[in-house]
């Protein structure tokens, strides 16, 4: 695949590499392609944070030229990636739908004039793709969501969402990691913990991989949970070529 | 140990923030005036990164459990050692039972509080910047004790001080680059941007800066795409927001400005009803 990027000086120490505006899984696997490149090429002092068409290098170094990064960065794209793309995964995330969680379920289905259990079968049936993480620690920017689930964000933000809440935000889902302010429709919660600082790896998704919901009862979620608490629960996963 | 007899509005330990954790979704962190911070570090011989105590509006009052050096800097608060005024950037002997606090604002809005060693509260993904989830306290809370090296060596006063300029404290002309999205203003727009004089709005944390004075907007948001310290965005309604240490990772909204290093500091001690204008670099 041919792409064209752009490269601009963003700040004193970073430069932001563009893609063309639009949400693919090509995009992203290009990005993430150029993202390990750097990575071995620099082994130390940079930082990098991508998105769903961008990507930034962020130097530790104030007296970095960043005309003369650009020049090198463009060497490193066209270069031939030696490496193989690194494995991505599929991770299988429990969730709980019943109405102590899934608060605003029944409004989507009233409004979608379909059944609770149609809009579950909806959600846990997609393999949805882990563009990047941002917004909050931990938060997984996951592209997939069915159309017929899509649903507009609540005109009033409600001031606290619980941690693991899962909800729906316009055509975007996604598991809230800590408790947070946010506006959109909450379908359940997940026991699992999405982000965890006793971890040098905090997040056990990362951008390229990709997520799939299974429903759970309140018991199951308990059990989980306490399991999780005592830092014993296995997530399930399996290897993924999406 | 340091120990908490009052807070002061926002006091939290910060050190340069959190470098490599921004894939993760976790804010940089870190000091809000590097300047400030760096020059109390050095005074006292410390790392440059080493925890210093960042106070907001209002000074905290602590009270000093072991011996220490300590060094205050940034916006002056007419910090007292035992109710007799102290001086900013210079080097302080405490004792054990001083009692450090400060007096009302006569410049700046940002104060730093640095004692020989660093604050060495817990560290948590290489850093001890407070930020909520992360550490265990956002900010510093009453009562609380905060370990520090015990000095026991230090025999008398130092002289150590430096004269600092702090004419930044005054400063209302901020250095930016042209944003990623700049090229999409209109030229009228880019001439009102940049010839503006702002206000700080009373919407000012150490996530973000707003402004009061619109800039008529009709750019379309952007792909989420990634954000910094230092950047302005412009919402559809016209309101610029200047991202700040704390801001988060990813945003949606059209990025105008990236302020330099040097901006970041100087609008770190600007506050509600404070004036700037922007020149690009």
């Amino acid at each position: 695949m041919t792409t064209n990027v752009n490269y601009k000086i963003f700040g004193d120490t970073s430069i932001l590499v563009e893609w063309q505006p639009v949400i693919t899984k090509d995009i992203l696997s290009d990005v993430l392609a150029f993202k390990s490149k750097i990575e071995a090429f620099y082994t130390s002092g940079i930082e990098i944070t991508t998105a769903y068409n961008s990507l930034l290098i962020v130097f530790d170094d104030f007296r970095i030229n960043l005309t003369n990064e650009i020049e090198n960065l463009k060497q490193i794209y066209s270069q031939k990636s030696k490496r193989k793309q690194s494995n991505s995964t599929l991770w299988k995330i429990p969730v709980c739908y019943e109405d102590e969680f899934g608060i605003d379920i029944k409004e989507i289905a009233a409004e979608k004039n379909i059944s609770v259990d149609q809009i579950i079968a909806l959600h846990t049936k997609t393999v949805y793709t882990v563009f990047f993480i941002g917004f909050l620690p931990g938060f997984l920017y996951l592209g997939g969501l069915p159309e017929e689930l899509a649903m507009p964000r609540k005109a009033a933000p409600r001031l606290k969402i619980k941690k693991g809440a899962v909800a729906i935000g316009g055509n975007q889902t996604g598991v809230y990691p800590v408790e947070s302010p946010g506006g959109w429709n909450i379908i359940g919660n997940s026991p699992l913990p999405f982000f965890d600082i006793t971890k040098d790896v905090p997040c056990f998704a990362k951008a390229g991989d990709a997520i799939q919901f299974y429903s759970v009862t309140k018991k199951k979620y308990d059990d989980i949970k306490t399991l999780v608490n005592a830092n014993v629960f296995q997530i399930e996963s399996e290897d993924y070529n999406g | 140990m340091v120990k908490v007899i009052q807070t002061g509005f926002y006091t939290s330990v910060q050190d340069l923030g959190r470098f490599g954790y921004q894939q993760y979704g976790v804010p940089y962190a870190g000091v809000m005036d590097e300047r400030a911070a760096l020059i109390a570090n050095l005074l006292l011989g410390n790392a440059k990164n080493n925890a210093v105590l960042e106070f907001t509006m209002t000074g905290p009052k602590l009270q000093f459990l072991c011996k220490s050096r300590i060094c205050i800097t940034g916006g002056d608060f007419q910090p007292k050692l035992n109710s007799i005024p102290i001086k900013n950037n210079s080097v302080i002997v405490v004792k054990k039972n001083d009692i450090l606090s400060f007096g009302a604002k006569k410049s700046g809005f940002r104060g730093y509080i640095a004692v020989l060693g660093g604050f060495l509260t817990d560290v948590v993904m290489k850093s001890r910047s407070m930020f909520k989830n992360v550490t265990q306290h956002q900010t510093i809370q009453k009562n609380l004790f905060l370990p520090i090296k015990n000095a026991v060596t230090i025999k008398k006063q130092s002289n150590a001080s430096l004269v600092v300029n702090n004419v930044y404290l005054e400063e209302k002309v901020i250095t930016a680059h042209k944003g990623p999205e700049f090229h999409k203003l209109t030229i009228q727009q880019q001439k009102k941007l940049l010839n503006t004089v702002f206000t700080v709005s009373k919407n000012n944390s150490r996530m973000a800066y707003q402004l009061t004075e619109l800039l008529p907007n009709t750019l379309e948001p952007i792909i989420t795409s990634v954000v910094l310290p230092g950047t302005v965005q412009l919402t559809p309604s016209g309101q610029l927001i200047i991202l700040m240490k704390d801001c988060q990772t990813t945003g949606g909204y059209p990025r105008v400005l990236q302020l330099s290093n040097t901006a970041i500091n100087i609008l770190a001690q600007k506050f509600t009803g404070d004036k700037l204008a922007f020149s690009l670099i």
